[in-house]
């Protein structure tokens, strides 16, 4: 059955095929109860008893791996003995608590990945190739474990479990793989300097990689940012988000499994203002990798430069315009502008959050997307046919229906939703507002929620203008037939990734990364791993030059 | 032994995913040229067979085949298929390679088969790494450069090496989305059939890769001769290799590699680590019976350490066990045929007549296979065959040189230039070699040190292109369009 769930991902299908991804019994080994195996319950889905409550219950039992700190290759408790809780968001219950890292724990991990790190040391001295099958070796791993991290990831972030199996741990296993290609390489040059000299250039590791990743794609973040600093060598010391521990825990046994040396990968779960902190301001960490919000953002690039003027890279908010041309393939359009706010709960930095029509196709595009979004099936994240889970947590449930009545007290339009959508849990209703203007709170701020504004526009200058006139610049779309228009289009976005006629397409092998307060350096791609090497000058003399 | 393995092996063409006999219905016998018994005997492809091939591969190439709509990762994927197979199936694969070429059993399993399975991953690595530009022209346009395959590639393989000249010829060309019709050497084509079975089971599609078992004259003229076949690449001698350019310059101008002979310098110079130097001279000539391309065969040796070296040299070479290459122990298996066997005994000849001093060996091993003694030769001057020739044998030459320039051109005096070392601790001196030494590998203190991750192939008669290098798998197609800056009205 797992197997034949690939199909649909092959196919670009990223949701259960009914042909052959139909929930089935799971075979019962020896000596372990059915339900108690890996990912079980998941491709059970809810049965007449099964509540997703009873669900993340039932796979509470099955959290057979260690929730603490991950240093060294072994499992620590905090320095100070605290521990946090982590919530499932359908149900708002504990699902179990984790070792609460704080700065003393981030110091310890600093020490090990420094020895790790050691002219000298295993990690050091290892072929660059030996780096690339560790890392295919952990894609082996964890396309091993694929059912359970998706379940796990499903349990504690609350997005459909078919998502997370076909598309967050589809992408895990091709991000670590594309960069265990490039572990070997990632070349230095040879450079005809002027003069009897001979000059060349190493592509050296930075050294301790401070990496803080987010909790709208946990095990995928820790992927990208994972991927590229071990390809070229650096050893990491990573902070997961508080919301989202468990499948990143679970991954740290995988890298150890895989045979990386001890030191090599650190990983604390714990909170920003302490174990984020910590990392960003830390002396002897050499480059600190954050995603996240822009306000955080701000405040690492603050403690890099009080501290250390560690590297920097920082992937943030965003505002991404999406544009409709009147000539676009209209069911294309309003398909993939639904896809491109409402995936993933709409906690995607780079949602497409102002969706601009033009003028002539506006209303016909307007009610399309209500419909589509009155259809959109909101439930327990274990049931097959459910594309919305609920939001992360309370803050952010919080924090989007504060939005919501904002953009109905400043005027725009609300066309369906605008409420919880039950009565537990972190539910919010699909909603759509329409006429949307520019200076609306909904239309500049990052909602990071299931809102959709809809804006109208008439020409393509006007719209350049405007969709560019955001403090943020990740990610814009264009939807045109006119080859004309979407280049014109394409470089006038001041974004770092501009789609045309498509939206959220993402792949191991190219770029991704913010214009403007949307963040520095790009994740993923051959530019991906820029940010992981200190390039090394390197020049002799000789005796004599010859070409 | 032998006998068990046939059982896992075709003995036929390779088309389609699919195991057909030749059109002609001839086949070719295999010997084991350890006791110069026969082995079996394989269906012998001829021009009608490649022309069978060929339509396979035209036809997996087709714009909308599975293969060209294929994710670029995916092929990737395949590639490590494979490489998981060949590390699967090392132990079957290097005894093949054993029996069929003469190689030492541990030297199959340990450096050929290592080799394969590291440059399968290397390649599979690179399968959606291979990026076109966008390039900003003048004017009021937008420039890009597509990395296209270039289509159906005929690669000829040798026989010294044949299931590393395998990988190294088809990993490349399948990271870059090629189709493939390969012609092992008719002396060694067993471990390229069972790598054919090997290619259906990683799931390449069919037509994707063909195999056809085949002689030189022959098949290997209807590939480099076929006017479908849009790139031809060799390994193997500079003769051939010329013949192999005639046919592409009368055919179709299809684009050529070829990886030919060399007559490497090896220079050694009195400050370097003279323990270090000799091993690696030493192992740099006999290594697989002195049958690479890469042989280092005129070791230069600075004066002051010219008879030390000598001597540890003849010492080094008389440790020798010769013998059974299945057997456990033994360090030097047969050469490939009786070809090669008296063709090497005749430039032993050629070096006593001349005058070179035989220190050791200088003739032929046991009474039955094709074994060669380990022969070192000393006071071996610039002018004599042995010291111009390629051998492919078990036969290593001494020379004696005083001073940098003079080696240097002497080093470079050779229509070869495949690869050449030097042994010094002088930065001053390993650098100015580097640079100077005409040819496409230079190592400094080492020897044979070859890997995925490096490029290999020769200057002047060595060759041209380099392989490992996906650059000669791709052709790159410059696409401009107009891009109008006239606004649109809507």
């Amino acid at each position: 059955m797992l197997q034949k769930l690939s199909c649909c991902v092959q196919n670009h299908l990223y949701r259960p095929c009914l042909k052959h991804c139909a929930p089935v019994q799971a075979p019962e080994a020896p000596g372990v109860p059915v339900w108690l195996q890996p990912g079980f319950q998941a491709l059970q889905g809810p049965t007449g008893t099964g509540t997703a409550s009873s669900l993340a219950l039932r796979l509470n039992a099955v959290l057979l791996f260690s929730l603490q700190i991950f240093i060294n290759n072994e499992w620590h408790d905090a320095v100070s003995k605290k521990t946090f809780p982590s919530i499932n968001p359908a149900t708002g219950e504990v699902i179990c608590q984790v070792a609460e890292g704080d700065k003393a724990d981030v110091d310890k991990a600093v020490k090990a990945a420094k020895a790790a790190f050691q002219l000298g040391s295993p990690w050091r001295r290892m072929d660059a190739s030996h780096r690339g099958k560790l890392l295919n070796r952990l894609a082996d791993l964890i396309e091993r474990d694929r059912a359970y991290l998706a379940a796990l990831e499903t349990l504690d972030n609350g997005k459909p479990y078919s998502v997370s199996y076909l598309v967050d741990l589809d992408m895990v296993v091709k991000c670590l793989r594309y960069f265990a290609g490039w572990s070997d390489k990632f070349h230095g040059k040879t450079i005809p300097l002027d003069g009897d000299f001979f000059c060349y250039t190493r592509h050296e590791p930075v050294g301790v990689c401070g990496q803080i990743i987010p909790w709208n794609f946990p095990l995928l973040m820790q992927a990208w940012k994972l991927g590229p600093a071990l390809a070229t060598g650096n050893v990491v010391v990573m902070k997961v988000a508080e919301q989202t521990p468990l499948s990143a825990l679970y991954v740290a046994n995988l890298i150890k499994e895989a045979g990386f040396p001890p030191g090599v990968v650190n990983i604390i779960p714990g909170y920003g203002p302490t174990a984020g902190a910590a990392i960003s301001s830390h002396m002897d960490i050499d480059k600190v990798a954050f995603t996240g919000s822009t306000e955080v953002g701000h405040l690492i690039q603050k403690a890099a430069a009080e501290s250390n003027l560690k590297r920097v890279t920082l992937e943030l908010g965003g505002k991404s315009p999406n544009i409709i041309m009147s000539d676009a393939d209209m069911d294309w359009a309003v398909d993939q502008a639904h896809f491109a706010l409402f995936f993933n709960q709409g906690q995607c930095c780079c949602a497409g959050s102002r969706t601009y029509v033009q003028e002539d196709i506006y209303h016909e595009f307007v009610e399309r997307s209500v419909e589509k979004a009155k259809s959109r099936v909101v439930g327990n994240p274990f049931d097959f046919k459910t594309e919305q889970g609920p939001q992360v947590d309370e803050e952010q449930f919080k924090k989007i229906l504060g939005y919501i009545s904002t953009g109905k007290r400043e005027g725009a339009k609300l066309l369906c939703g605008g409420n919880p959508a039950a009565d537990r849990g972190y539910f919010i209703q699909p909603t759509v507002f329409g006429d949307v203007q520019d200076s609306m709170t909904i239309a500049r701020e990052e909602i990071f929620g299931p809102v959709m504004q809809i804006l109208k526009f008439k020409t393509i200058e006007e719209v350049i203008e405007r969709a560019n006139d955001s403090k943020y610049g990740l990610a814009a779309a264009v939807f045109t037939k006119d080859l004309d228009k979407a280049n014109y289009v394409s470089q006038g976005l001041r974004a770092g990734t501009v789609w045309i006629n498509c939206y959220d397409v993402f792949g191991a092998q190219a770029p991704f990364g913010g214009y403007k307060a949307s963040g520095n350096g790009r994740e993923l791609g051959e530019y991906g791993l820029e940010a992981y090497i200190e390039v090394k000058n390197v020049t002799i003399k000789i005796p004599q030059k010859n070409s | 032994m032998s006998l068990i393995l046939l059982r896992f092996l075709p003995l036929q063409i390779f088309i389609n995913n699919e195991w057909h006999d030749s059109v002609s219905g001839k086949k070719f016998e295999v010997f084991n040229p350890a006791n110069e018994e026969k082995i079996c005997e394989v269906e012998e492809g001829d021009k009608a067979d490649v022309d069978k091939a060929v339509k396979a591969a035209r036809k997996a190439f087709e714009l909308g085949s599975p293969w060209r709509t294929m994710d670029a990762s995916e092929r990737g994927r395949l590639l490590n298929k494979l490489a998981d197979l060949v590390e699967r199936d090392r132990l079957i694969l290097a005894t093949m390679e054993a029996i069929d070429g003469g190689k030492l059993f541990s030297t199959a399993y340990l450096m050929d088969l290592g080799a394969c399975i590291k440059t399968l991953h290397y390649c599979s690595g690179w399968a959606d790494k291979i990026h076109g530009r966008t390039v900003p022209m003048d004017g009021n346009f937008f420039t890009f450069t597509r990395h296209e395959p270039i289509g159906v590639c005929g690669q000829i393989i040798p026989w010294n090496f044949p299931l590393v000249m395998f990988i190294w010829k088809i990993a490349p060309a399948l990271c870059c989305g090629n189709t493939v019709v390969v012609k092992p050497a008719e002396q060694t084509p067993l471990t390229a059939l069972y790598m054919g079975s090997l290619i259906k089971e990683a799931g390449f599609p069919p037509g994707v890769v063909n195999i056809v078992p085949g002689f030189g004259p022959t098949a290997g003229a209807a590939i480099s001769h076929h006017m479908d076949v849009d790139k031809v690449a060799f390994t193997g001698s500079t003769e051939v290799g010329k013949l192999i350019k005639e046919a592409a310059g009368k055919s179709n101008l299809k684009r050529v590699t070829l990886e030919l002979g060399g007559k490497s310098p090896n220079i050694i110079f009195a400050d370097a680590d003279l323990d270090t130097a000799v091993e690696f001279a030493h192992i740099g000539l006999f290594y697989h019976q002195g049958q690479c391309c890469i042989a280092g065969s005129r070791i230069f040796v600075e004066e002051p350490i010219y008879d030390e070296f000598v001597r540890r040299s003849i010492e080094r070479a008389k440790k020798y066990t010769l013998g059974n290459p299945l057997l456990p122990g033994v360090q030097q298996g047969p050469q490939i045929d009786k070809e090669q066997f008296q063709k090497i005994l005749e430039l032993i000849e050629s070096g006593k007549k001349e005058g070179a001093k035989l220190e050791c060996g200088g003739g032929p091993w046991g009474d039955k296979g094709y074994f060669i003694q380990p022969t070192v030769f000393s006071n071996v001057t610039d002018d004599m065959r042995i010291a111009k020739e390629e051998i492919f044998g078990p036969v290593q030459q001494i020379m004696k040189f005083k001073t940098i320039d003079e080696v240097i051109k002497r080093a470079n005096n050779t229509t070869y230039g495949l690869a050449a070392a030097v042994f010094t601790k002088d930065i001053d001196k390993a650098l100015t070699f580097a640079a100077a030494l005409q040819a496409g590998t230079v190592w400094v203190n080492c020897y044979s040190a070859m890997s995925a991750q490096c490029p290999f192939g020769g200057f002047k008669m060595s060759g041209n292109g380099r392989e490992i290098n996906l650059k000669i798998y791709v052709q790159v197609k410059c696409l401009k369009g107009f891009f109008l800056y006239l606004f649109i009205f809507f």
